[in-house]
């Protein structure tokens, strides 16, 4: 069977590797001390965290009079990175659990990494909301505990809830699927080390993990249900997160190709985020042997064919204002490409319909430089189509006495910046100590070449 | 009481997976197995039954569901009814996110849970390493000896039929391997 597999696939492992040889090398970045690199990354990132928190800090003591939004534009930045950073996180879901369902073994190389991604994303995106609440101290009452308030429930009529147990549910089960993923490479970790502080955290968290094939029997079960369950509570979410637009009556908002169009634009940038990613992580942690070229060649594909759908949905979007005969649907789609934030809609425009479509040639997808360049262009791009579909929708209301325009204030900035900062943290963070590679699927799922015995056959002779 | 096992030590998939395949035939009684990664096949060589867990995970998806959807008709038309927009009291659509979301989150930490339970896996137990690079390179079988016939010099000489590279005995606590 593996060597059929053999004969016609090229191999996910490059270099010819044992299984020890896979250990080793996963592994050697948590044994070694930090690159110079490595150091300088995590104090850029950390000084944006600090920067972040100050201003978090600052508007949560002031209120959130210190952002730019008006009587006019009621969501900005805040609602924009909110969306954004939940976009991040969709592609690590789908790495992990959509392709683990479509048997796309690939994925094995970049799944830790990904889900890893979805979790410090998700946390980013949780800041935002929080702070837009006002009185952020109260946000357990979104919870529906009985209360001396009546009990008063929440309203669980409203997407804005929904969103809540959307975002909140999407964050337990990425944490459940990732640590679950992890055990058996923590139980590898703690039989390689030293006893030391690493054995012994490690010994904790991996459970008692000693590789019986019964428990890896029901391991395989609990994962593939994980998945199961991980796949359409990804999709569920984006749909919750777009409902929170779709369900109200803002002309540009108020439409139905919104679920499956936001679905498939945090794909889109997500995949970009996690081509970013593993360019950087392959080339910082020599990880070329694993992510090879042909995996950054089928997430760009993929990230491809995500771009062509979300460029379908623009389209989409102007032709249902054309054809549906209401002045002010027609008027907002008018005001977007032509109005004062054109700017802004051709920027999107540009970074994830027309710039992508370099990736049907080869040469650019298999050019690392290239893919780099174009995947931070769609990461730009995705990040101005949630702003261009916020902003420009809710700046030229109804009534012209009220249009107004919308600056970002310092402090806005500051904590886009610091979502950054915490997210970049994490990962840097994550890189250093945990194996940024599953180990035991790569096992799995690479056919490596048989050992070179090292040992003599049968040690023991006699019984 | 003390039970004698025989560890297979193997260095590849597909010598475990025939080695299993032909002890099992031979009729001697699999106590388990230990690889690096989930070998695929190994469940079926060893004739493993499908595992239940996954009506764990149906039973707590539907009870987070189920649950979820009447809790929130109990608060929203029941205790304190609020009209929200005209709409009606009890509308079932407006019902279903939060439900699924439940329903997930159930299923999944119910299914998690219940694998830690069912394998005896908790924070800081003491794993038993039958061998110590199991964990990363080498596939161990382990063979119950309980049986008379069990002769341990020609089970060695039959396994070295699948590239075994070391045997060794243990003895065992009853129902330890198993």
């Amino acid at each position: 069977m593996s060597e059929l597999n053999d004969a016609h696939r090229s191999p996910l492992v490059t270099g010819d590797k044992t299984l020890g040889d896979v250990t080793r090398d996963i592994c050697a970045p948590m044994d070694a001390r930090p690159s110079g690199l490595w150091w300088a990354a995590f104090f850029v990132s950390f000084v944006a965290l600090l920067v972040g928190a100050a201003a978090v800090w600052y508007q949560i003591a002031t209120g959130i009079g210190t952002w730019g939004l008006n009587k006019t534009i009621g969501w900005g930045f805040d609602i924009t990175n909110f969306v954004f950073w939940v976009g991040i996180g969709h592609a690590g879901t789908l790495i992990s659990a959509v392709l683990f369902l479509f048997r796309q073994k690939w994925r094995t190389a970049v799944n830790r990494s990904a889900e890893a991604m979805t979790l410090f994303a998700v946390m980013c995106a949780g800041i935002f909301p929080l702070i837009h609440m006002g009185r952020t101290w109260l946000a357990y009452w979104m919870v529906p505990y009985p209360n001396t308030r009546g009990s008063l429930w929440v309203n669980f009529k409203s997407p804005l809830l929904w969103d809540v147990f959307a975002i909140s549910t999407y964050l337990a089960i990425s944490a459940v699927f990732w640590y679950v993923g992890l055990i058996p490479d923590l139980a590898t970790i703690r039989d390689r080390s030293q006893p030391g502080w690493r054995k012994r955290i490690t010994s904790i968290l991996s459970l008692g993990w000693d590789g019986s094939a019964r428990t890896w029997h029901r391991y395989e079960t609990v994962y593939m249900l994980l998945a199961g369950l991980a796949t359409p509570l990804v999709f569920s979410v984006h749909t919750i997160v777009s409902m929170d637009f779709a369900t109200s009556v803002i002309p540009g908002w108020h439409t139905t190709i919104f679920p499956p169009y936001f679905v498939a634009g945090a794909i889109f940038s997500g995949l970009a985020m996690v081509i970013t990613l593993m360019i950087i992580a392959r080339k910082t942690m020599h990880l070329e042997d694993y992510v090879t070229m042909k995996h950054i060649e089928r997430m760009s594909l993929l990230m491809l064919s995500m771009g062509c759908i979300v460029g379908l949905a623009y389209g989409t979007e102007f032709f249902m204002a054309a054809y549906s005969g209401n002045p002010y649907e027609q008027f907002v789609f008018k005001n977007r490409a032509l109005g004062p934030m054109s700017w802004a809609y051709w920027t999107m425009v540009t970074c994830n319909v027309l710039v992508p479509q370099l990736l049907w040639i080869k040469k650019v997808r298999t050019t690392l430089p290239l893919v780099f360049v174009i995947v931070i262009l769609v990461n730009v791009g995705m990040w101005f189509e949630r702003f261009v579909i916020i902003v420009t929708s809710l700046h030229r209301d109804f009534l012209p006495s009220s249009w107004a325009h919308y600056v970002p204030t310092t402090i806005e900035i500051a904590t886009f910046v610091g979502s950054f900062g915490l997210f970049f943290t994490c990962f840097l963070l994550f890189c250093r100590i945990a194996p940024a590679i599953a180990i035991a699927e790569v096992k799995g799922a690479a056919h490596l070449k048989k050992h070179a015995s090292t040992t003599t056959p049968v040690e023991e002779q006699a019984a | 009481m003390s039970d004698r096992v025989l560890l297979a030590t193997f260095e590849h998939e597909d010598d475990l997976l025939a080695a299993t395949e032909a002890v099992r035939r031979k009729g001697w009684r699999i106590l388990d197995a230990f690889t690096p990664y989930a070998v695929h096949g190994l469940d079926r060589a060893m004739g493993l039954k499908p595992s239940r867990l996954t009506w764990v995970c149906f039973i707590c998806g539907m009870t987070g569901a189920l649950g979820m959807l009447w809790f929130e008709h109990w608060t929203a038309s029941i205790t304190w009814p609020i009209d929200v927009g005209g709409k009606p009291w009890n509308s079932l659509p407006s019902d279903v996110p939060v439900a699924f979301e439940a329903a997930v989150l159930l299923a999944g930490f119910g299914s998690v849970f219940a694998l830690f339970g069912v394998s005896r896996l908790w924070p800081g137990k003491k794993p038993k390493v039958v061998y110590p690079r199991v964990t990363d390179d080498r596939f161990v079988l382990v063979i119950d000896e309980a049986d008379a016939a069990f002769d341990v010099p020609s089970a060695e000489r039959f396994l070295q039929e699948f590239n075994v590279v070391e045997t060794a005995e243990h003895t065992s606590e009853e129902g330890h391997y198993s």
